[in-house]
């Protein structure tokens, strides 16, 4: 799954099936309410109850939706000095699915949570990272030296298994002989894919996803799901299996069985980071997630931020877009005449939007976005520990749940006393549809005793230092990457703008990463630029 | 009950009282010697000073009027209250007050004078009953009988099983115990005998309770962990603080790993300051990093021009103790309450994180890397805010680990230091307690070849102080990783190699 990334756009009407669960909080042993979408408001473009327009403004071009690549794509604008936009975000705060929140303890993410460091072909984010000061330098080879601080700090990952802790979490302790031959040769495996190239010359696989070869032999693994694949190599032991399905949980919200074989390697293969300082592995983190992103992308655009910006109708053509959206603050409805905009909203949102014959093309009601639980549990007096030292990651063998981030985990005070865990769960047990309804119906009581209850797996006595827990459910977190998706007909027509409206998210790709967003964001931008110094703007 | 079984139990009462009497006076001299180091000294005036509060309570017994049995059974309770929590009282109260020798033979004091009126008032008790040749001959043969029982209890059974604080404990029960038997048997002849019982029944209360709570007081399971003697055990938010002491040899460790012992730690911080603080002869501001037992800083100050020292310790608990404890302090020649130095309590990386200063000498003297919390504080990013703190001309020096046992830790710090940007003169000693110790000295320009030692050092000399510089083979440079928050390949490479090694 890749928490590190649930990158949509922004939630708009994606909480439309959470509807009511950002008020339903209730008290129980543990404080903490039920947080989520704005559903109450996307519910309204459902019902019609839209107050008519009433004030109408003109500019350059507008931003549809907060997330990352929204926000991508208006530092783009901003670094090319166009200033004249907006950009409309349902929610109070932008960020999408990399918010973050924050108490007395730590900052911590409500999604998103690290970013790894990128691949040379990830030339977009590269470029951000050094404007950010991530990158602090070149040594000697030219490979990046990456800020100490940002990279995530050992110990990273351990997997708690049969009552004990290993180090990482390709499992390795109390694995037969005959399972751990068969974990290295799939890993010897994904290597190899790493550095297999296409008829084309290019990568097998590659972030962004449309750089990658478009050799048939390496797309025909989209055509069979990432169990079949297994199946077919001979890839059985069930230690290897686990660690599989859970990667692909943890990426895609899905596991094995659901998602393409194509997908699952991607997760494996794509990158190749090469960094002066830290292994290809490393990934950079922050206490608050992908939120200290979000804040540094934030930032330049803040004035054009338009934040509780319902937008209920997108009229495009070939000389602009004029944008209705409800400021639901003052309860007006703003129409916005706009010579070009990026719709950075997730795609099941946009088709209920634009208007016209042509809507259809773009989207499809058959795109598939896995439903997701984040919880912030604050925990007072974390026990001191003699065996493993906490990690970043924090897994559990025989759960559900993909374990907890420890959100302090980078902060450089030596002893740890008060912390955050943050707790992930794909919602995959039943189909996306039937586990969101599942999902709104349970209160907060509810899921507090499950959290607990699988925490208390490998910390028996932690249950009386949790203060609070704090719940986010994500009704449609990211797009899922089911069989014949990401290189099928549906993405495809995806890919194409509607006139003056260029289209930039996640779901475009069919996987929710950083990466992807942002790149999305940044090339959308050039297209509207372009679009701007042909009206002679 | 017949009178010839009273006047029985009455003797078996001085038996238990005189070994109960004796017991406390080992038990002080014991804990003095412990606590304060010189045993012959402390044994010898422990035991004086005891048997004169004993004459001091034989000659008050003059004065005790009315119903000497119900005097005689308040005395035991008292007794029994006051020796049995003798034991526990020095233990808590060593680290909280600045003299505690006034504490230590105030207490002897008063146990020693109450145990000095119990024969005279047991010889008043018994006269009635026996003949007067009998009754001193009886009294005194169970009395001396008690003394050997205590003598020998107290080494084979008493110290080894129980530990100090225990048997205090225990004994002030068996004081107790005599006087509510004394109580049940010579009802007859008391008043107030409810009141008695009540007292009684209380101070066996509270005696069990400290008996059961002194596995708190001194870690029980400690005693397996340590060689010597428990003599301070405290928790503090950050670690475990342990003092023992062992004949003239007292050592602190943290977290069960030894930071010195009080035989041989001025080899270790000799080599430590002078190395490299002693060829800055303009050094004036220093700043230790760590280094909360002081001693490190009673190097420094031996340096007339340094004007100003920052000690920068996560643990207050620490630094007081080092402080305001006599003993201790006069080990750090009372170092943390110089006027030139100024004790901040604060985790140094996030300290020199959030300050600019800048510092002619800084020392990093920290527990070994042996977790990934201190691993921290050896990284290349902990290294470039020393950088940064360190004057042109400074020098920095780090204590790490031993570069015999641990090869590769050792290079693994210099590897580490030269990726930052400093140059690196890598040092090693040898400290009995420890074995082979290393050290490295890292500046930003090449050091000055003269070192001018303080005079009084009891290992550095001139010509030893080169010699420091000189690595064997087998202790030569190997290659490494360098250390980072990312990989704390420091951390790693030091349980690998202390795994191999029994110590």
């Amino acid at each position: 799954m890749n928490r590190r990334e649930f990158i949509v756009g922004t939630s708009a009407l994606g909480g439309a099936a959470l509807l009511g669960a950002c008020s339903a909080s209730s008290t129980t042993m543990v404080a903490g309410r039920i947080l989520g979408a704005s559903a109450a408001a996307g519910h309204r473009l459902r019902t019609g109850n839209i107050p008519p327009v009433s004030e109408e403004i003109s500019c350059e071009s507008v931003i549809l939706g907060g997330g990352i690549a929204g926000l991508a794509a208006a530092r783009r604008l901003k670094k090319h000095a166009v200033s004249d936009f907006l950009i409309l975000e349902l929610e109070a705060e932008v960020g999408g699915n990399a918010q973050s929140g924050k108490n007395e303890v730590s900052a911590y993410p409500w999604g998103a949570h690290y970013l790894p460091i990128p691949s040379a072909e990830s030339v977009e984010v590269i470029e951000l990272l050094e404007e950010l000061g991530l990158v602090i330098g070149r040594n000697a080879d030219g490979a990046p030296l990456y800020d100490e601080y940002a990279l995530c700090s050992d110990p990273m990952e351990r997997l708690f298994v049969n009552g004990a802790w290993q180090e990482g979490l390709i499992p390795r302790l109390d694995v037969p002989p005959e399972e751990l031959k068969q974990i290295d040769a799939f890993l010897a495996r994904m290597d190899f894919f790493r550095s297999q190239r296409g008829a084309d010359g290019r990568r097998a696989f590659v972030l962004p996803i449309d750089r990658s070869s478009q050799d048939e032999k390496f797309l025909s693994l989209d055509r069979i799901t990432m169990s079949a694949f297994l199946q077919r190599e001979g890839f059985t032991a069930e230690a290897l299996r686990w660690y599989v399905d859970y990667c692909c949980r943890d990426d895609y919200g899905a596991g094995i069985e659901e998602i393409s074989a194509w997908a699952g390697i991607h997760y494996f293969a794509a990158r190749n980071a090469r960094a002066g300082n830290a292994s290809s592995h490393a990934v950079l983190t922050w206490p608050e997630g992908n939120g200290w992103l979000v804040e540094r992308l934030r930032q330049p655009a803040r004035e054009q931020i338009r934040t509780r910006s319902l937008v209920c109708r997108v009229e495009t053509s070939d000389t602009g877009v004029v944008v209705d959206y409800l400021d639901l603050v003052r309860e007006r409805t703003i129409r916005v005449h706009a010579k070009a905009a990026i719709c950075a909203l997730p795609r099941f949102v946009a088709v209920h939007l634009i208007q016209g014959p042509e809507a259809k093309n773009v989207g499809s009601r058959d795109l598939v976005y896995s439903p997701w639980m984040v919880a912030n549990v604050t925990v007072r007096d974390w026990p001191r520990q003699h065996d493993a030292p906490l990690s970043w990651d924090n897994v559990f063998r025989r759960s559900r749940s993909l374990g907890y981030v420890n959100a302090t985990h980078q902060n450089l005070n030596s002893h740890l006393m008060d912390t955050v865990l943050t707790y992930y769960q794909p919602l995959d047990e039943a189909a996306p549809p039937a586990a969101r309804e599942a999902a709104l119906a349970r209160d907060h009581a509810s899921w507090t005793k499950q959290i607990l209850q699988d925490l208390a797996l490998a910390h028996p006595t932690l249950a009386p230092q949790v203060e609070r827990i704090d719940i986010w459910l994500w009704g449609h977190a990211m797009i899922r990457p089911v069989p014949g998706f990401i290189w099928g007909e549906t993405r495809r027509r995806m890919q194409a703008p509607l006139g003056r409206l260029t289209f930039a998210h996640s779901d475009m790709s069919g996987i929710s990463v950083f990466e992807e967003a942002y790149t999305r964001g940044v090339n959308a931008a050039d297209v509207v630029l372009a679009q701007l110094r042909r009206s002679g703007a | 009950m017949s009178d010839r079984g009273v006047k029985f139990l009455l003797l078996a009462s001085v038996f238990a009282v005189a070994t109960c009497g004796l017991i406390y006076e080992l038990i002080c001299g014991t804990l003095a010697s412990y606590l304060l180091g010189d045993s012959v000294t402390q044994f010898s005036t422990v035991i004086g000073v005891y048997l004169f509060a004993m004459g001091i309570g034989s000659f008050l017994s003059r004065y005790v009027q009315g119903n000497v049995l119900h005097l005689f059974i308040r005395l035991e309770f008292l007794i029994g209250l006051i020796g049995g929590s003798a034991a526990a009282l020095l233990f808590l109260l060593f680290a909280e007050v600045s003299s505690f020798r006034v504490l230590l033979y105030g207490l002897i004091v008063v146990v020693g004078t109450l145990v000095g009126l119990e024969i005279p008032l047991m010889l008043r008790i018994l006269k009635g009953r026996l003949e007067f040749k009998d009754l001193v001959s009886k009294v005194f043969t169970f009395d001396y009988i008690g003394a050997l029982a205590a003598s020998l209890l107290f080494p084979l059974l008493l110290v080894p099983h129980l530990g100090l604080v225990r048997s205090g404990f225990l004994f002030g029960l068996i004081n107790a115990a005599v006087g509510l038997c004394a109580v049940e048997l010579l009802r007859s002849e008391l008043g107030g005998v409810a009141y008695l019982r009540l007292s009684g029944w209380s101070c066996i209360a509270l005696l069990l309770a400290g008996f059961a709570g002194s596995t708190r007081i001194m870690a029980w399971s400690e005693k397996s962990t340590y060689v010597d003697e428990v003599i301070y055990a405290h928790s503090s938010p950050y670690q475990r603080v342990v003092l023992t002491r062992s004949r003239e040899d007292l050592r602190l460790y943290l977290n069960a790993n030894l930071q010195f012992s009080s035989r041989d730690e001025y080899r270790y911080h000799e080599a430590l300051v002078h190395a490299g603080l002693a060829r800055l002869p303009r050094a004036k501001r220093v700043l230790i990093l760590g280094g909360g037992d002081g001693l490190a800083a009673r190097e420094v100050l031996r340096y007339p021009q340094i004007e100003h020292i920052t000690l920068v310790d996560l643990d207050a608990s620490v630094t007081k103790l080092f402080s305001q404890q006599a003993r201790l302090a006069e080990l750090n020649a009372h170092s943390l309450t110089s006027p030139k130095l100024e004790v901040i309590n604060a985790d140094a990386f996030i300290w020199l994180r959030d300050h600019r200063e800048v510092f002619d000498f800084i020392v990093a003297d920290f527990p070994d890397p042996s977790n990934f919390s201190v691993g921290k504080l050896y990284t290349t990013a902990f290294f470039d805010l020393v950088r940064a703190a360190l004057a042109r001309d400074g020098a920095f020096v780090v204590q790490c680990t031993s570069p015999y046992v641990a090869r590769r830790s050792f290079w693994c710090v210099d590897e580490t230091l030269r990726a930052v940007g400093f140059l690196t003169q890598p040092y090693h000693v040898y400290v009995p307690s420890f074995g082979e110790w290393g050290y490295i000295l890292a500046s930003h320009r090449p050091l000055s070849d003269d070192w001018h030692l303080p005079s009084n050092l009891r290992y550095l000399t001139p010509q030893s102080v080169r010699a420091m510089f000189e690595f064997p083979p087998d202790m030569g440079p190997v290659p490494t990783e360098i250390n980072r928050l990312n990989n704390q390949a420091l951390v790693r490479y030091f349980e690998e190699e202390w795994a191999h090694y029994v110590h």
